[in-house]
Parts: C-alpha cells; structure tokens; sequence
C-alpha cells in the first residue's frame, strides 16, 4: 500500500500540472468528468507529454517557485479577511507561492485533516484553537514547530511545543447600549439577572463559541455549573447553531446581548462608526480563545513551513489581523493599534482550562448542560 | 401498452439510473465506514437519542399536518380563481422560499413573527402587554410551513390542473354544489397525492437542522439530523453518524410504508383534453372563502419574503453587483444548480419510464413488481442521506485522485441532484402517469416509440411539468450550502456561501444583499418554471 501511495503520489501529478490549471485536465480529457470529444491526435500528443513530464518531475518542479499550502478557516481567505495581505507579505521575503485553502471553520479544519490524514498535501495549518488543540495532537499529524515563540504574548501566558499562537480574543456578552441600560458587570449578575432582558448564545455541541461559554461557566462556578445554566436559561432567547446566526439575531435587533468576542466592538466602532454594541466587563474575568497555527509531519516543504509559522510572529502577518480578523495581535504590530482597540474591554483576569482536561470532559459537561438546559 | 422494445428499454434505463444513484450514496458510505476514525462507536439507542427521536417525529409531523391542511384551500382557491389578480406571480412566488438559504428565511420570519417583528409590535401597539414569542416549538412549525406550504400547495395545484375539462361542464350542468365538487372532483383528484406530498414534507422537516436550533429556543429542541452532524463534526466518529442516519431512514421508511396504505382512488380516466374553465364558485361566500385562502397564503409567504427585501434594498447593491467575486459565484452557482437540475429531470425520466413499463403489463411478475417499488421508496428516501456523510464520503473516495476541490463543483452538483430527485418525482411521477393513460394505447398503436413518442407525443405535453420540476430543482441547489463547505477552496465560491461568510464576519449588510440577489434569481427561475400560458388554457393532445 504505502510503496504504491508513493509510485502515483498524486502531488507529483499536481506539481507539474498547475501551469496550464485546470484547463489542462479538460483539454487532454484528463478531467474525469470531461464530456468533450477530443480529436484522436491531439489526445496522443497530450498524453505523450503528460507521460513525457512523468519521467521528467525533477525538471518540471525547478521551472515552478516553491508552493506552500497553508488549510486554514474560510473567514481568513476572504477578500476581506487577512489571508490576502498575509500572502502579499509572505511572498515578498520567501519567494515562493502561497497557496491557501479554506474549509468552513476550526472544526472542519481538523475533520479534513483526519480525513486527508498523513496523504494530506497541506505545510501549514493556521487557524485551531486550545480547545481542539488536544485532539489535533493526538492525530500525530503534526510536529514540533521548531521556531522560537517567545514574540508571542498571551494573557495568561500560552506555551506549546507543537502549536504557535497568532492571535487570541475573550469571550464576552456584547450589548446594545440603545436598549441595556444596566449592563451586567459580572457572569453572576448575568445568571442572576432580569430574565425579560434576552441573550443569544450558540449551542456547544455545534460552535466554538459555544464551547467557550460552557467552558466559562464552569470555571467560575464548578459543581454548580448546572444550577448556574438553569438559572440562565431563562434568560436565553435561543441557542444557535453557529456565531452567525446569534450575532445576525442580535445586530437586528431581536435580541439585546449575544455571546461573542471583546474585540466585536471594534469592528462595529472601525468599520461602522458606532459606539452602539460594547461588551460587558465581567469581574470574575474572561474566558480566552487563542488561535494557533501548527506544523504537519508529512509537510512537503518542511523549510518553507517553518519560515512561514516564524512569519505568523513578525508584523508582516500580525499587522493583517486585528482589522481583518478582528482579533488581538500575539505579537509586535509594525503601527499602534487603531484607536478603536484601546476602548476594548480589558479582562482582569484570563480562564483558560488544560486542553487535555477539556478533551476529557467535553462529552459529560455538554451532557450536564443538555440535562440542564431541556427541563421543563 | 407498451411496445416491446420501449419495454425493455424503459426498465433497463430506470435500473440503470436507480443503480447509478444508489451506487453513489453506497460508495460514499461504505468509504466513511472503512474510515477509522479511532473513535469508540458507542451505543447510539440511549436516553438522548430516544428523546431526541421523539422530538423529530413530533415536529415533523404536526409540521407534515400543519403544511397540508393549510396548503388544501389554498390550491383549491388558486385552482378555481383563475383570474385573481396577479395569480401567476403567486404561483411564482412560491418557488421562492425553497431557494432561499434557511438562514436567510428564518432572519426573513423572526422580522415579521420575532420578539421585534412587526406583529408584536403591531400587538404592543394594540395594548397587549406580554410580548408574543415564538422561539420553541411554534417558531419550529411557523418556519416549516414557509418552507414547504408553498410546495405543498403548488403540488396539489398541479394535481388539480390536470383534472380533466370535461369534469367542470359536467359539474355545471349537473348543478353541483361547492360540497359535492370537493367530494366527487377536488378530493379524489388531491388525495391521490396527499401521501407522496406528506412523505416528501415529513422527510424535509425531519432532517431540519439549523431552523430548529434557532427556533427552537434551546437544546430541548434537537432533531436526529443535529446529532449526525454533531457526530460527524464535532466528535469526529463516522460509525455513529452512520447508525444514526440509517436509524433517522428506517423509522422515515416505516411512516412513508404506512402513508403508501391510505387509500388512493382509482386513476382517472382519459380525457378530450378540453381546456380548463371553471363554471363554480360563483358565489359571494366562496368568493371571500377563496380569497380568504390565497391572501392568508400571501401573507404567510410574501411577508417573510418582503422583509428579506426590504434588508437587502438597504445593502449597497449595485457595488455588490459588480463585485467579480458576486458575478464567479453567480456562476457557479447557476451552472451547478443547472447540471444537477437537468441531471435530476433525466434520472426521474429513467425511472419513471421503468414504473410505467411494470405497470403497463398485467402479467409482470413479482420481481418487476418489487422493482417498481424499490424504484418508488427509493428515490424518496435518497433525501434523507445527509449531504454531510455524502460529502465526507465521496472526499475519501476521490483524495486518492489527488486534489479534490477540482471534483467539488461535480460533486456538489451530484449530492444537491439526489436531495431534489424525491422533490422531481412528485412533481413529474403523476404528470407522466396521467399522460401515459391518455396517449399509451394510442402511441403504441401508432406504433411509436423511444425518442419519436418522446418528441411527438410527450415533450408537446409534458413540457409544462418537465419546467417545473427542473426550476423547483434548480432552486433547491441554488439555495444549498451543504456540501460546499466541505471543500471549501478560494476558486470555489457559490451564492449562499457569499452569504453565510459575509454573515460569518460581521458584514450582515451585505449578506443582506447578496440574499435579496438569490432570492430574484429564483423568483427568475420561477418565472421560467411557470409559463403564462398555463394559466389560461392547456395545450391540446
């Protein structure tokens, strides 16, 4: 199996094959699905020289510049995302091509991994975060980066062999100052408080987000976690599949706090101009969701990877994401901050659990919280 | 009667095309259950998944039940008003939501119905105090009867319009009363379908995801189709998913087994093919009742719709128009949604074909006749495959070809195909049924056959429903995010994810927008699907 993997290892196949694209497949009926009728000769001329560059893979690879392909969250590769900037800049100190692809998010940002597994033609993956961080390492898919972190800063300090971190953001309740006057100021006033004053938040089993405040909720209150979720539980309005749909929820008005980021003000307040949704400082403190990018075993360019995870920490791709990513820099920004920033929410003090304990107990806790959450 | 040739032709086609389309969700399966995820399949009949079970057939049916009983008066209003004012933009209309990304209805429902929509504050304004509120199960059936009364009521609709002409003189000149019509006419010519159009709205509402997580207000509300993609996402464990899935078809093919023993009249007999005027309903009572129906229909659907409207006028259009990433995922868009639209019209061709071949010979036998059946259970059940194993599947299957976004857009066009075909077959299933009675015996005595009897004596017909099917098709796919996901790359861009991505960062404007464009791309298509000319007279045979 392996020797035959190796014989028609189809990155050999795609290396060559990018400089006529996809138009190449089709036109030597290459394409599996390709209905077209192509003449007898020109069919035989293409196939002589597809097998011609097989045995010429050495020559056809030195023609090409060095293609790195970072796996990363479709909301990164946007047009309004940082991944174009990041490219930009990445390409100007490496000269080589980088190459993203975008899967819908974290989540399936892994499941493709374990999907692909070691076959995977992926260098780099940015875009986990520390709660799947445990079950990416335990694929044994990725390596040690290699690279001195020690630029990247983290509230709550954040290290890891394997994983570098590229940008963080708390969890927060965002509000609309039009329609909350009293904001809550901590999770316990949040639990305890008006139950007609609604929040959406995302369901656990589906989100990240989600996640993050099951997470939360059982760092302040521990045991008495599901005694806190029914008391909440009154006052959510709903319990979405995904970030969007309670954000969308909220930003229309139907509901007057969601469960999202410190940083969501800055985008409102940068790109809008508003001062109208802010998020509610909690005094017991916040929980953090780190992003980090990892390095893959199997990394066909095992050089050019670890230059570009070294890069994650320089501004070259710092600069990119807190207006792009909307989240906080880990490292040195080549300008301050825009203004917007510096009115953030501060948290006072960090949460975040042991990935390990979180991978342990991530199947009793949503079952404590589903237990919690359905009685009538 | 058929000739022997189209006989044997006809099964060997439907097989073939039932085998291909079987063959493709097999594969995918059977790839995912060869996949070791290193994961414990842990036993799948616990307390959670009966509770949540129970929940799926409870909103699925009351939502099945809600969506039929609703949508009757509805057809039979619009069946009989010929003239109401604008009848075929309603008819159009409807085609709309089944386009629509469900995201983009449910925000569409919660303006109109939510906390701060406009009947709570039309009801606060009135002097109500309490706030009505529909998260739970209300919001669930709401949001499902947006969804699928319009399919419903356009099914039904056609079922009506293929009563023959002769049926209403004959009415009249008998001097039936409205009751004895709905008795003698309407129904019988309804119920025959009311079981397909029921499993078909069963299966849509049971596999209801993201409706009735939003909607539903809280994790009491979860359906099996959540713990699939739960399964398969989050926790990563294929095997589960899979139990899950098989268990979600079979309890879906017990009730559709069910359904298919509820009596159905008789077919109807041949007609002249006289066109289509209605002499009843004359009344000032039936007037109100009738117009009652369709604006309550109006209503139920257009608002909704005018809300999505209303937020997508407020978007910068015309920037979101000639953005190139707009006019690539327009395209994309379309050319998937037309590849598997067309694919579905030839595979529902193919397999209708071999059901009329069985059914044409008194003497088939028992094999044939199984066949028939596995033909028609099948290509129902196909829509409970959720995409998400298709797509992990067929990702496994095809990484050995080497990058499998170059097969995504084929794939998603393959995976969208099945999710229309049970839709396809319950528009065109009775059409085809009800030509064939009329023009068998006389193409085969004509001695016509194969391609000929399809361009002389089915197309001049059976045009009118092939449109049909082949817009609702297109529609579904246009709306679908689905598989696309799963092989998300940059070059691969399509209407709804434009939306769900610039709804994923903060940009909901122009998610807004980019939802008001798919939504006048299926009220296009659906302009397409329904001519003006069925509205006035039927073409002759």
């Amino acid at each position: 199996m392996q020797k035959a993997e190796r014989l028609a290892n189809p990155k050999n196949l795609i290396r060559f094959i990018p400089a006529e694209g996809l138009d190449g497949f089709k036109a030597g009926g290459y394409f599996p699905f390709c209905f077209e009728e192509i003449p007898v000769r020109r069919r035989l001329f293409l196939n002589s020289l597809v097998v011609a560059s097989l045995f010429l893979p050495g020559l056809a690879a030195a023609q090409d510049k060095q293609e790195l392909t970072v796996y990363t969250y479709e909301s990164f590769v946007s047009e309004w995302g940082p991944g174009p900037k990041v490219k930009e800049a990445f390409e100007k100190v490496c000269g080589c091509t980088l190459n993203f692809v975008g899967v819908a998010d974290g989540v399936a940002l892994l499941n493709r991994l374990k999907l692909e597994g070691a076959g995977s033609k992926a260098d780099v993956v940015v875009g986990l975060d520390t709660n799947l961080v445990a079950e990416a390492k335990q694929t044994g898919l990725f390596d040690v980066s290699g690279i001195d972190a020690s630029a990247a800063k983290v509230p709550g300090g954040y290290r890891n062999d394997v994983f570098v971190p590229y940008d963080y953001g708390h969890f927060a309740v965002i509000y609309d100052t039009q329609t909350v006057k009293n904001p809550p100021t901590s999770l316990k006033d949040l639990v305890e408080g008006d139950p007609s004053q609604k929040i959406a938040i995302q369901d656990p089993r589906t989100s990240t987000p989600g996640l993050g405040l099951l997470l939360w909720v059982k760092s302040v209150y521990g045991d008495k976690a599901p005694e806190a979720w029914e008391k909440l539980r009154k006052r959510i309005l709903t319990v979405t599949p995904g970030w969007s749909e309670s954000y969308g929820l909220f930003t229309k008005g139907e509901v007057p706090m969601v469960l999202s980021y410190t940083t969501s003000p800055a985008y409102h307040m940068v790109s809008e101009k508003t001062d109208r949704y802010q998020a509610a400082a909690f005094s017991e403190g916040h929980y953090i969701q780190i992003e980090v990018s990892g390095l893959l075993k199997n990394a066909p360019h095992k050089e050019l990877a670890k230059q570009f995870l070294a890069f994650t920490l320089t501004s070259g791709f710092q600069d990119a994401i807190p207006e792009n990513n909307w989240m906080m820099p880990v490292a040195a920004t080549s300008n301050p901050l825009p203004e917007a920033f510096s009115k953030l929410v501060v948290p006072q003090k960090t949460f975040l659990m042991d990935p390990e304990e979180v991978a342990k107990n991530r199947k009793a806790w949503i079952d404590e919280w589903l237990a919690a959450m359905s009685m009538n | 009667m058929m000739l022997r040739r189209d006989y044997r032709r006809s099964i060997i086609f439907g097989t073939v095309a039932f085998a291909a389309v079987f063959l493709f969700m097999a594969l995918a399966v059977a790839a995912l259950l060869s996949f070791d995820a290193g994961a414990s399949a842990a036993g799948i009949m616990d307390a959670y998944t009966l509770r949540i079970l129970r929940f799926t057939l409870y909103q699925a049916t009351l939502s099945t039940l809600l969506s039929i009983v609703l949508g009757l008066p509805v057809a039979l209003a619009l069946c009989r008003r010929r003239e109401f004012p604008g009848r075929i933009w309603i008819v159009r209309l409807m085609a709309v939501p089944m386009g629509l990304p469900v995201i983009v209805g449910a925000f569409g429902i919660i303006t109109i119905w939510g906390r701060q929509g406009v009947l709570n504050t039309a009801l606060v304004f009135a002097g109500a105090d309490e706030p009505f509120s529909i998260y739970g199960l209300s919001g669930i059936l709401i949001a499902h009867v947006f969804f699928n009364l319009p399919l419903s009521v356009r099914l039904m609709l056609a079922g009506l319009e293929r009563i023959p002409g002769e049926y209403w003189r004959m009415a009249a000149s008998l001097g039936m009363g409205p009751v004895s019509i709905f008795r003698f006419i309407e129904w019988p010519a309804v119920a025959r379908l009311v079981p397909g159009i029921a499993g078909l709205v069963f299966m849509l509402c049971a596999s209801s995801f993201t409706l009735v997580l939003l909607l539903g207000g809280g994790p009491a509300a979860t359906t099996l189709e959540v713990a699939i993609y739960q399964a398969l996402r989050f926790d990563f464990d294929p095997q589960r998913a899979i139990a899950l899935s098989v268990l979600q078809i079979a309890l879906t093919a017990i009730l559709l087994g069910l359904l298919a023993f509820l009596p159905s009249p008789e077919a109807e007999i041949p007609s002249l093919g006289r066109s289509l005027r209605r002499f009843d309903g004359k009344g000032i009572g039936a007037r109100l009742w009738d117009g009652a129906a369709i604006v309550f229909a109006i209503l139920l659907i257009g608002l909704p719709l005018v809300a999505i409207a209303v937020s997508g006028l407020s978007a910068d259009l015309p920037r979101l128009l000639s953005a190139p990433i707009f006019l690539r995922a327009a395209a994309t868009s379309l050319a998937i949604a037309a590849l598997s639209a067309a694919l579905v019209v030839f595979c529902c061709m193919a397999i209708i074909g071999a059901r009329q071949a069985v059914g044409s010979r008194r003497q088939a036998g028992q094999p044939l006749r199984f066949l028939s059946a596995m033909l028609g259970a099948g290509s129902s059940l196909v829509l409970l495959v959720p995409p998400v194993v298709l797509g992990s599947g067929w990702f496994l299957l095809l990484r050995v070809f080497g990058n499998v976004s170059f097969y995504a857009p084929v794939l998603v066009a393959l995976i969208n195909m099945l999710m229309a075909l049970p839709l396809a077959m319950r528009v065109l299933e009775p059409a085809f049924t009800s030509h064939f009675l009329r023009t068998g015996r006389l193409s085969a005595s004509l001695g016509l056959q194969g391609l000929t009897r399809l361009w002389f004596a089915d197309l001049p017909v059976l045009w009118r429903p092939l449109a049909m099917a082949f817009s609702f098709a297109m529609a579904l796919s246009l709306g679908d995010l689905g598989a696309v996901a799963l092989f998300g790359s940059e070059n691969f861009v399509t209407l709804p994810w434009l939306v769900y991505s610039n709804m994923g960062s903060y940009r909901t404007n122009d998610a807004a927008g980019y939802a008001f464009l798919l939504g006048i791309v299926c009220l296009l298509l659906a302009a397409g699907g329904v001519s003006r000319q069925s509205q006035s007279a039927r073409a002759s045979i």
